[in-house]
């Protein structure tokens, strides 16, 4: 009779009818609920294409270059939380997906990454387009599959679909040799995959949490340093309560931006390297610092002992391997951030908790922002901090912008504010460039409604510039606004301060006739020629007084457009706390 | 610090790959590794000897403990666990040195399972003083050759 009891309370798993590998791929991730598919086919993934062209509850889009396709697929999930899904074939269209599974990795976004493989029987064998792509992508994977039989398939992919989501989420990489894909078998789908109780997220204790409280019932200056883990949790509507129940400001990280709205009274914005002066400073000043969902990132702390340094910390993360791992703290906690928040606000409720005395400290505060806040020098020509303010005013905030790397990609995050989480969509923690319009089309096949724009500069553009291809073809209106000043900007930056100015290979045109909003003859490529070969409507604008108008002609388009801004390279991303110094090395002017 | 580190995993392919990659990653040299299943054979234990900084070896942990085919990770102090190696040496042995060897075999308890007119191959168990004796004293007949399990470690 126990037995019997026992196996009824388990849901049963269904058995479908007869088919190929492919299809009960197609179809396992159709139960996901995936709507799209980032894929580019060769010849041990053609098999899965076919049959993605049985199905209509997919869309495939086919990028021109595996690389675009990952990116598209994490920007997917970057902008929705819902796991973004790319393919390629083994071999080299694989390969082409290892940086984006890396900036998976590092930025914890949930992918699932799909790969033909060569015959099982070729495996190991050097066979034509064969690498060990299990085994290439270990470091940078949450979790990865080999699949050596047909009937392993439905299982695999609901429980990689699990692993990428749960948790602290993380790109899954599925490599699925052909003769699987070909395999016959009826495809037995589980009710459900159980994670280990090791693996299951863990919860703070009331008492944890209590002790939180009474730390900030005593400070007189606290700062809420909050991280990606707020955005992956949902916990932005707690995060609010939490800093306008307790009083304190927030300053968030550049993968916390948006999870705090940065028009409200007690954002700091964001800090770190290049972030607001008020922010830092806040930071280091803090006497109590409560951090959640973040990880104590170089980019974030400068010089790691030097860092916060009368403060007592309290860092709250899913994920217990951050705990102590940059910066030793005396209260860490591992919790989901959103369950953390909550309970936090419910205690704070029923113990009718009180916001500590902190006037002088709001006041301090206040002062920072008044006398250093983010600004730039006014110049003759249209600079890229002025074209993303432009952005800000004419979007009235409520765009998606994604960025590639470098300059623009921190002006990107200064002078447009952010309201909403998932709005700011970048590269932060590999720093890929090439990544801006690839992301831009993925979130914008994810949010067809929203304008998504990419800020973007001309080195990074160039990197993944093929993607113009795909937004044409397939009808995504992405925008592209390229900040165009010719240079690699950010190494000219550290070039200008730490390297005498000496051009190490910075330059993009020709190196004897440097383009610049002084010498257009010099500018190169020529993007709007290169649009129009993509049948990508484009413009170009040098003067500032066009600016307005174009851009505002970007955004009214309803297709796929790209504004190129012609922008001096002498700009330099201010403030910066140079790597490994601290906020008292802060070059402000 | 060195440190004994024992992982139950799940008995799949790539487990070890996955775990090996954690420590040298990071450049470090894992002194000895064991792997074997356990009396379910669906898990595995691993056990590690690694030398290291404590606080790196010890976000390692954790991070073993995050990869999915993880269940368990033990890193036993000094004293926490009962530890014990199998080494088996082939040792240089003629009719001349033969009876000395024999004699030191047994002080050690350890036994001869291979006897050759120029050789013996000894097994020997034991915590690590122990084999470090008897590799000592055993030395200057000439080791030809050296196999050896790595620790094996279980909680006291």
């Amino acid at each position: 009779m126990k037995s019997s009891s026992t196996v009824a309370s388990f849901p049963k798993p269904e058995v479908g009818p007869e088919m190929k590998g492919a299809d009960i791929v197609v179809e396992a991730l159709v139960r996901e609920g995936v709507d799209t598919i980032f894929a580019y086919p060769g010849g041990a993934s053609m098999e899965l294409h076919q049959a993605l062209t049985r199905t209509t509850k997919i869309r495939t889009i086919l990028p021109r270059h595996e690389q675009g396709g990952v990116f598209a697929a994490e920007a997917y999930a970057r902008a929705t939380g819902r796991p973004g899904v790319c393919m390629a074939t083994s071999g080299p269209g694989a390969t082409n997906l290892v940086t984006g599974i890396a900036d998976a990795y590092m930025d914890s976004i949930p992918l699932i990454a799909i790969t033909g493989q060569v015959f099982q029987k070729f495996i190991g064998k050097a066979a034509f387009q064969e690498t060990d792509f299990y085994g290439m992508t270990l470091p940078v994977v949450k979790h990865s599959y080999l699949v050596l039989n047909v009937a392993d398939l439905p299982r695999i992919i609901k429980e990689a679909f699990v692993v990428a989501t749960s948790g602290r989420p993380g790109p899954v990489v599925i490599d699925i040799p052909k003769d699987v894909q070909q395999a016959k078998a009826q495809p037995v789908w589980p009710a459900a995959v159980e994670l280990r109780a090791s693996k299951q997220p863990r919860h703070a204790t009331d008492e944890q949490l209590k002790t939180v409280l009474g730390l900030i019932a005593k400070a007189k200056q606290p700062v809420l340093y909050v991280g990606g883990g707020i955005i992956s949790s949902g916990a932005h509507p707690e995060l609010l309560e939490f800093a306008e129940r307790t009083n304190i400001p927030v300053a968030t990280t550049l993968m916390g931006v948006g999870c705090f709205p940065e028009t409200h009274r007690l954002s700091l914005k964001w800090f770190g390297m290049h972030g607001t002066v008020y922010g830092n400073w806040a930071v280091h000043h803090s006497d109590l610092l409560i951090t959640l969902g973040a990880r104590f990132d170089d980019r974030i702390t400068g010089e790691v002992t030097k860092f916060a340094p009368h403060a007592t910390i309290v860092h709250l993360d899913i994920d217990a391997s951050e705990h102590n791992k940059n910066k030793v703290v005396q209260y860490p906690i591992v919790s989901d951030v959103k369950f953390a928040l909550g309970r936090l606000n419910e205690l704070a409720a029923a113990n009718k908790f009180q916001a500590p005395d902190c006037r002088a400290w709001h006041d301090k505060i206040s002062e920072w922002k008044r006398d250093y806040p983010l600004a730039w020098e006014p110049n003759k020509h249209i600079t890229a901090q002025e074209a993303v303010r432009t952005l800000y005013e004419l979007t009235q905030g409520d765009a998606i912008i994604v960025t590639g790397v470098g300059q623009h990609q921190m002006w990107a995050a200064q002078f447009y504010n952010y309201d909403k989480p998932r709005t700011y969509i970048s590269s932060l923690g590999l720093g890929a460039m090439g990544f801006g319009y690839p992301a831009a089309i993925g979130a914008k096949v994810a949010c067809p409604h929203k304008q998504v724009v990419d800020i973007d500069g001309d080195g990074s553009f160039l990197m993944n510039v093929q993607e113009l291809a795909t937004a044409k073809i397939e009808k995504i209106a992405a925008k592209a606004l390229v900040l165009n000043n010719q240079h690699l900007g950010m190494v000219v930056q550290w070039e200008d301060r730490f390297y005498g100015s000496v051009r190490g290979h910075t330059i993009l045109g020709d190196p004897n006739n440097i383009g610049s909003p002084d010498n257009l003859g010099g500018i190169y490529p020529d993007y709007v020629k290169i649009a129009e070969g993509f049948g990508v409507k484009a413009r170009r604008v040098v003067k500032r007084e066009e600016l307005r108008e174009a851009m505002q002609e970007m955004l009214d388009h309803d297709g796929p457009y790209l504004l190129d801004v012609i922008v001096p390279y002498t700009e330099h991303v201010l403030p910066m706390i140079p790597g490994g110094k601290t906020v008292a090395d802060m070059i402000i002017k | 610090m060195r440190h004994t580190i024992s992982v139950l995993v799940e008995n799949k392919f790539g487990v070890l790959a996955r775990i090996s990659g954690l420590f040298s990653g990071r450049g470090f040299n894992i002194d000895s590794l064991n792997v074997a299943p356990t009396h379910d054979s669906d898990l595995s234990r691993i056990t590690v000897v690694v030398r290291g900084d404590d606080t790196v070896l010890d976000q390692i942990n954790k991070q073993l403990l995050k990869l999915v085919n993880v269940i368990e990770v033990i890193d036993f102090k000094e004293g926490q666990a009962v530890e014990r190696e199998l080494v088996l040496a082939k040792i240089k042995a003629d009719t001349r040195t033969r009876s000395e060897i024999i004699q030191i075999v047994d002080i050690f308890r350890a036994k001869i399972i291979n006897v050759a007119p120029e050789s013996v191959i000894v097994e020997i168990t034991g915590d690590e003083g122990k084999i470090n004796g008897f590799l000592s004293m055993v030395e200057s007949f000439g080791v030809l050759e050296l196999a050896r399990t790595g620790k094996l470690a279980m909680r006291r």
